[in-house]
């Protein structure tokens, strides 16, 4: 599909100057929770306001990312919590979500809209919400997916997944390498759900659930919730927080149209405004924090986001090694293969690992000397492909 | 290949009967589109009406232009199965029950990428072609089948599944003293039913094609009376649970229209047995029916009624059968929603004036028994919801797309 050039140049991206993103938040995860997901952001929205050192009446901006918090939204959320902000964001678009929440937070104190933006991304996971999820997921899932096998996400991107394996020789061995090195690094990420090691025979030998898509290829949704809070730069400075600093994001939704089968994300299409943007380069980074809500969506990020190039994503993977003491320390607090999908919170899981590398607060394994940092989203398979993707370069307090 | 379907053993009666279970059905309106389809068995997609982009699946506005004019039509289903995958664990009783379960992504000719469940004999990177099927809850799903026919393909059991093949199940047919009733019951024996009971009403009383009935090997012959609730009960009582499709074949057809030429006598009795005939079979058989819906290869499978395409609108000529017919069509759409959770496929098959001795006095064209009986098996096979067979069916249906007004005051003159 050939798409017509617009009718103007594109605008120059105008940096993040002033802002900073400071006190990560994780509410440990559980497996099943009776809580709603109310509860959770709550709890996550009061570590917030205390690792800040801010009264509740100080947030006066609110971004809320969650699949399970219905009927309500962030408005209702409001009143639930006593807040009063005067800039207000649903952002309830999966992996995407806390990239995406962080552009907007971060913009709406640039130009002076609120002061401190709490983004907070929660979900409950009762025993049947699960299902429920899957079998509402959108219209397009509702009409043309769930209704063949119902085999949810897992059913999705495993024709993702042997398409990509088709196309570019990606082998199991390759997928379970990085899912191999990501239970490492989550054997001393303290909220892990996963605390068992995970050997690459136990990987290939687990049971299939849709093929070429086996059991630790798929992560375990759960319930839970993370934070962060995005302020000025002299704020967060004053308060006493340790603010990482923002180099440049990108964001693209339903890229690639004209692609028959999902074989990259809408990263490929703004890579290199995000490389330009942040004046750094794809080596310069100190670790990479990928969407995995499955591995091959990982090496597709390697790729689309310049680490090398389309189709070299597996001999990438055989050349490298992903724990935090390797070359390429990838999703080092273990990624939702290890740590659990907690539904909306697992866009934001990487994003707060990220801010702890950063400032030298890791709840794991903390990468050495760690300026740089990669984070990357990805969500909403509405119908064959995941339609969101957002990646943010980070730097450390200055 | 697939492995032909070996005729079913005696059932083990104190093994647990699998009860039925919904796929998921649940479908935006304009998705509703495919049912339509899918319940005549053909290929539909929309296509723009401005730009003619193929758009799947279903919007309300085109990609392509935006525009909001997106009618369904037949498109080229011919395509490639790009990707594939087994689904082995799954959320769905439905699915949990019949894992594995294969389905693919298919890149039609015509453009959009599709999701579909997979017949066996399909594989990765190869041609195939898609169908559009009703599940066992009567949404519209999509089928990938090889590009050519292969051998016992209608076995495969991702197909069988959304068919109502006759082969190896028990058909009843509620009469076999008409024309109609006889060659049903010859086409369902050679099309590999099992059994074929054949309801006959006062056995004692001779009937022409008696003896020929009674020699085909499937056939056994059952006292069936429809206007006897107590015949129709009994029937029931002794065989309802060996009965996986039933065809109604009762006849009851008097020219005549409603001021006059028709008797309210003969207007009752056209009434008692097509209409609580049709009533008497659902809800003796019906119950039974829907919770044998998952009974393996055997299930239950559909309800058939045979109805006048003046059902649609009204013949004057025949005006009283005609608002018979109408209200059997009506009460099939009810019973159709009340077999639905059992999966069980309420099939109407219309039809113009049949080559019998009470349309004796009309030209042609007309439909011969034979031919009806053909329909009614490939509508099985098939596993259709929507039938209209013969030229006169056909012409009536597509007066009623145009203009069901005009076609009212011309079957009026």
């Amino acid at each position: 599909m050939m798409e017509k050039s617009s009718p103007r140049a594109a605008s120059t991206r105008q940096g993040y100057d002033g802002v900073v993103v400071c006190v990560p938040v994780s509410i440990p995860y559980r497996r099943y929770s009776t809580n709603s997901a109310h509860w959770w952001i709550g709890r996550a929205l009061r570590e917030l306001i205390a690792g800040a050192g801010l009264r509740l009446k100080d947030i006066d901006g609110l971004s809320v990312s969650s699949f399970t918090v219905g009927p309500d939204t962030a408005i209702g959320l409001t009143q639930h919590f006593g807040v009063s902000p005067r800039w207000l964001d649903h952002v309830p678009f999966g992996g995407a979500s806390g990239v995406m929440a962080l552009r907007r937070a971060a913009r709406a104190v640039q130009a002076g809209d609120a002061d401190f933006v709490a983004c907070v991304a929660g979900d409950t996971n009762h025993v049947d919400t699960f299902r429920k999820t899957l079998s509402n997921f959108s219209r397009f899932a509702q009409d043309a997916v769930y209704p063949y096998g119902a085999g949810g996400a897992n059913a999705s991107f495993a024709l993702i997944a042997k398409n990509y394996m088709n196309s570019y020789g990606a082998r199991r061995e390759d997928f379970g390498k990085l899912c191999v090195a990501q239970r490492a690094n989550a054997l001393v990420y303290p909220h892990a759900l996963m605390k068992k090691p995970l050997t690459l025979d136990e990987y290939m030998t687990a049971r299939p659930i849709a093929d070429p898509i086996h059991l630790y290829d798929c992560v375990m949704p759960c319930a839970g919730a993370e934070a962060f809070l995005v302020c000025r730069e002299d704020a967060a400075r004053s308060l006493n927080l340790a603010g990482v600093r923002v180099l440049a994001t990108i964001e693209r939704h339903n890229a690639f149209q004209g692609d028959d089968m999902q074989i990259r994300g809408g990263w490929a299409r703004d890579v290199d405004d995000l490389w330009a943007m942040a004046s750094v380069a794809p080596a310069d980074v100190d670790f990479v924090e990928t969407y995995d809500d499955y591995p091959v969506i990982s090496m597709m990020q390697f790729e689309d986001l310049g680490f090398c190039r389309k189709g070299e994503g597996p001999d990438f993977v055989r050349a490298h090694r992903f724990t935090n003491d390797g070359d390429f320390p990838h999703n080092t607090s273990g990624g939702q293969l290890s740590v659990g999908q907690a539904g909306a919170a697992g866009g934001y899981l990487g994003l707060v690992e990220a801010l702890r590398q950063l400032t030298g607060k890791a709840l794991g394994t903390q990468v050495a000397d760690a300026r740089l940092g990669l984070v990357s989203g990805f969500g909403m398979i509405n119908y064959d492909r995941g339609l969101a993707s957002a990646a943010a370069v980070l730097a450390r307090p200055q | 290949m697939t492995t032909p379907l070996a005729r079913p053993k005696r059932k083990n009666p104190l093994a647990r009967t699998r009860l039925p279970s919904a796929p998921p059905s649940p479908r935006s309106r304009t998705a509703q589109g495919l049912t339509a389809a899918a319940a005549e068995g053909r290929f539909t997609l929309q296509v723009c009406a401005e730009c003619q982009t193929v758009v799947y699946p279903p919007r309300d506005a085109c990609p392509s232009c935006l525009s909001p004019r997106l009618p369904f039509k037949d498109v080229d289903p011919c395509g490639m199965l790009v990707s594939e995958t087994t689904v082995r664990v799954t959320s769905e009783t439905y699915f949990r029950e019949r894992v594995p379960w294969r389905v693919g992504m298919v890149k039609l000719d015509v453009g959009p990428m599709v999701v579909t469940h997979l017949h066996g004999d399909t594989c990765e990177g190869a041609r195939v072609r898609l169908v559009l099927k009703l599940d066992r809850r009567g949404a519209p799903v999509m089928l990938a089948l090889p590009e050519q026919d292969t051998p016992d393909m209608a076995d495969d059991p991702e197909l069988r599944e959304l068919t109502c093949d006759p082969k190896f199940r028990r058909v009843l047919i509620t009469d076999g003293r008409n024309a109609v009733g006889q060659a049903m019951a010859r086409a369902c024996a050679e099309a590999g039913a099992t059994i074929v009971f054949v309801g006959i009403a006062d056995q004692w009383r001779p009937f022409p094609g008696d003896a020929a009935i009674k020699a085909i090997a499937q056939v056994e012959i059952v006292p069936l009376d429809l206007t006897d609730t107590d015949s129709v009960n009994e029937l029931a009582a002794q065989n309802g649970a060996r009965i996986d499709i039933i065809i109604n074949t009762a006849e009851h057809v008097r020219a005549g229209g409603v001021t006059e030429g028709t008797s309210l006598t003969s207007a009752r009795e056209t009434m008692e047995l097509r209409y609580l005939g049709l009533m008497r079979l659902a809800q003796a058989f019906g119950p039974i029916m829907r919770m044998r819906g998952a009974d393996g290869v055997i299930a239950a499978a559909a309800i058939v009624n045979l109805l006048s395409v003046y059902a649609l609108t009204n013949w004057p000529v025949y005006g009283v059968v005609s608002a018979v017919e109408a209200a059997c069509l009506s009460a099939s759409q009810s019973l159709r929603a009340e077999l639905r959770p059992g999966g069980i496929k309420v099939v109407n098959v219309f039809s113009g004036p049949l080559e019998t001795e009470w349309y004796q006095t009309l030209p042609p064209p007309k439909v011969a028994p034979a031919a009806l009986a053909k329909a009614v098996i490939e509508a099985l096979r098939h596993g259709l919801e929507e039938v209209y067979v013969g030229d006169v069916a056909q012409d009536i249906r597509a007066r009623l797309e145009v203009n069901p007004k005009a076609l009212e005051r011309e079957l009026g003159e």
